[in-house]
């Protein structure tokens, strides 16, 4: 079985966003990218799958600028076989990203796709439901635990309020959460190895999706900043502060 | 132009997350359907009645839509939604589940997780774990909405007469999953998105057991949920469903009291829109002190027990 794991290149998760002072979007200059983190969480458990005998290839693919190459050659570092990048610029939202991959299913004809549950720059958390929806496949969203077994997998889902499990059909749809494993660094010799390994770069434009934005962007904004508030003495004079000043108590 | 919204229940009531994503819908000034799916709803059916502007509650029932499963609630909303000009449902792991599947299903694209209504079709959302508001708008001839439940307020039932209570036809399921288990957390506390007061714990605590005992008493006193950062989830000391934050819960409450939580801007983009801000952390520095209202520098094992005391 072929595992198909889409990655986003992200801002890094350290980094501190700045958002642009004429409000036309965050500054992305000179900013450190890096993989989603939940991207290689998916990584991560592919490998693990074909490391315990039941994936036999695990295939990466990015869409984003050509800068994605970066991303999926970090994927083949850790262990995965070969890559896709479909490259385009600008904002692919989630459905439109949700149709070109749907297209590299239909070339690649994978048992499962596993993706990260949300991206952390535009926290939408929406890619593998929907790839889900245009495929027909049963999706196992939030999971931090698989089991596959005949014909079927059985997935561990972070709800509210505790887990739920659920078994799906294959092939399916998999998003991973935080506690799903985690993933390993890429090695020195592995980096070099990852060199070699074949990426295939294509332009998304190629698949006849229309990736016009249906959301238009009219402002971007800081969020209001919380006044700063005082270092008390005591937990007496706390507790005074929460009965009288904020009446919370 | 009708709104439908879709209820988060436990079958027997609607849950205040619903009551929170009402007061959104109700901003678009249109009539509003309420969708009460499950198994077993007369209950929260009853109640979905009489909230404010609500013309009518639909109910749905089988075994699949009970557990809340993906694939048959996406193919229930799909059928109903191109009835409506706006689907808006509140950002619980059951909608943030099923809703993008309607959506893409639909050819819409969702707007996830809004903080405000601007018009009918514009909307505020936080991308890049809050620090980043955007202002959209939506060209899709039906918007699907989930609701960051922490930027409303609950709008309560009223007393009025009861909107009628008809029953939907369902789907077939596709039959791509089925329910295997849940494992729900029992406890006799408040839920953590819709507490008045939230008590939360970070890696400072040191241990599960530590966690428990220094946390706890205070929760107790303070008739409060119980949060905490990823840090101290992934460390083992509190369960996944504790966790507040970009990629956990956002909570609202009127105060929240963060203990040896350093305040990492993903755990501050799931609390920073509480009320008032307690923070008790023995390194000055902590980031958490910026947004804290106020602030204890010390040894939490001392203050927490003491801060418990004083409340007693």
């Amino acid at each position: 079985m072929k595992i198909l794991v889409p990655v986003k290149r992200v801002v890094d998760y350290n980094v501190n966003i700045r958002v642009k002072a004429d409000g036309s979007g965050v500054d992305l200059a000179n900013v450190k990218m890096s993989m989603n983190p939940f991207d290689e969480i998916a990584v991560e458990e592919a490998l693990r799958l074909r490391e315990a005998g039941v994936a036999t290839e695990v295939v990466a693919v990015s869409i984003g600028p050509k800068e994605s190459q970066e991303t999926v050659r970090t994927a083949l570092a850790m262990g995965a076989d070969r890559g896709i990048v479909l490259e385009a610029d600008g904002i692919i939202e989630p459905l439109a990203v949700a149709k070109l991959l749907k297209a590299i299913v239909a070339e690649e004809a994978p048992g499962l796709v596993i993706l990260g549950k949300q991206a952390i720059d535009d926290d939408s958390n929406q890619t593998g439901q929907m790839l889900a929806a245009l495929l027909g496949w049963p999706q196992g969203t939030f999971a931090s635990k698989l089991v596959l077994g005949d014909g079927g997998i059985e997935v561990t889902r972070e709800v509210d309020g505790g887990l739920q499990t659920v078994r799906l059909a294959l092939p399916a749809i998999i998003t991973a959460d935080l506690r799903l494993n985690e993933p390993r660094y890429a090695s020195l010799p592995n980096i070099m190895k990852a060199k070699k390994k074949p990426i295939d770069l294509r332009s998304a434009s190629q698949y006849g999706v229309d990736l016009t934005p249906r959301l238009t962007v009219l402002k971007t904004a800081e969020p209001p900043v919380r006044p700063a508030g005082r270092r008390l003495a005591s937990v007496a004079e706390l507790v005074d502060r929460l009965k009288t000043e904020a009446g919370v108590l | 132009m009708t709104t439908l919204l879709l209820a988060a229940h436990d079958g027997a009531s609607i849950k205040d997350a619903t009551l929170k994503a009402l007061t959104a819908a109700l901003a678009f000034g249109d009539d509003i359907h309420v969708l009460v799916a499950g198994d077993g709803v007369a209950g929260a059916a009853t109640e979905a009645a009489k909230l404010k502007g609500v013309g009518r509650v639909l109910t749905a029932e089988t075994p699949a839509l009970g557990h809340g499963l993906a694939e048959p609630l996406a193919a229930l909303i799909v059928a109903l939604a191109p009835a409506y000009s706006a689907v808006l449902a509140p950002s619980t792991s059951t909608f943030k589940n099923a809703l993008p599947r309607a959506a893409a299903l639909l050819d819409v694209m969702q707007i996830s997780d809004i903080t405000a209504v601007l018009a009918p079709d514009t909307f505020e959302r936080p991308t890049y774990a809050g620090n980043a508001l955007l202002t959209v708008r939506s060209a899709d001839p039906i918007r699907l909405i989930t609701v960051r439940t922490a930027s409303f307020r609950a709008t309560p039932a009223e007393d009025r007469a009861p909107a009628p209570i008809e029953t939907v036809a369902v789907p077939a399921d596709p039959g791509l999953s089925t329910f295997v288990g849940d494992a729900f957390s029992t406890a006799d506390r408040p839920e953590l998105t819709s507490a008045r007061v939230v008590v939360s714990g970070g890696r400072a605590l040191g241990s599960e057991e530590q966690f428990k005992a220094v946390l706890l008493p205070l929760a107790d006193r303070l008739g409060a949920a119980v949060g905490a950062s990823r840090a101290a989830v992934d460390a083992g000391y509190a369960p996944n469903d504790w966790q507040v934050g970009q990629t956990g819960k956002a909570v609202s409450p009127d105060l929240y009291v963060a203990v040896g939580i350093s305040g990492a801007i993903q755990h501050l983009a799931g609390m920073k829109d509480a009320k008032v801000i307690v923070a008790i952390n023995k390194d000055a520095e902590a980031p958490i002190f910026q947004v804290a209202d106020y602030g204890l520098v010390g040894d939490l094992f001392e203050l927490v027990p003491e801060l418990t005391k004083a409340l007693g």
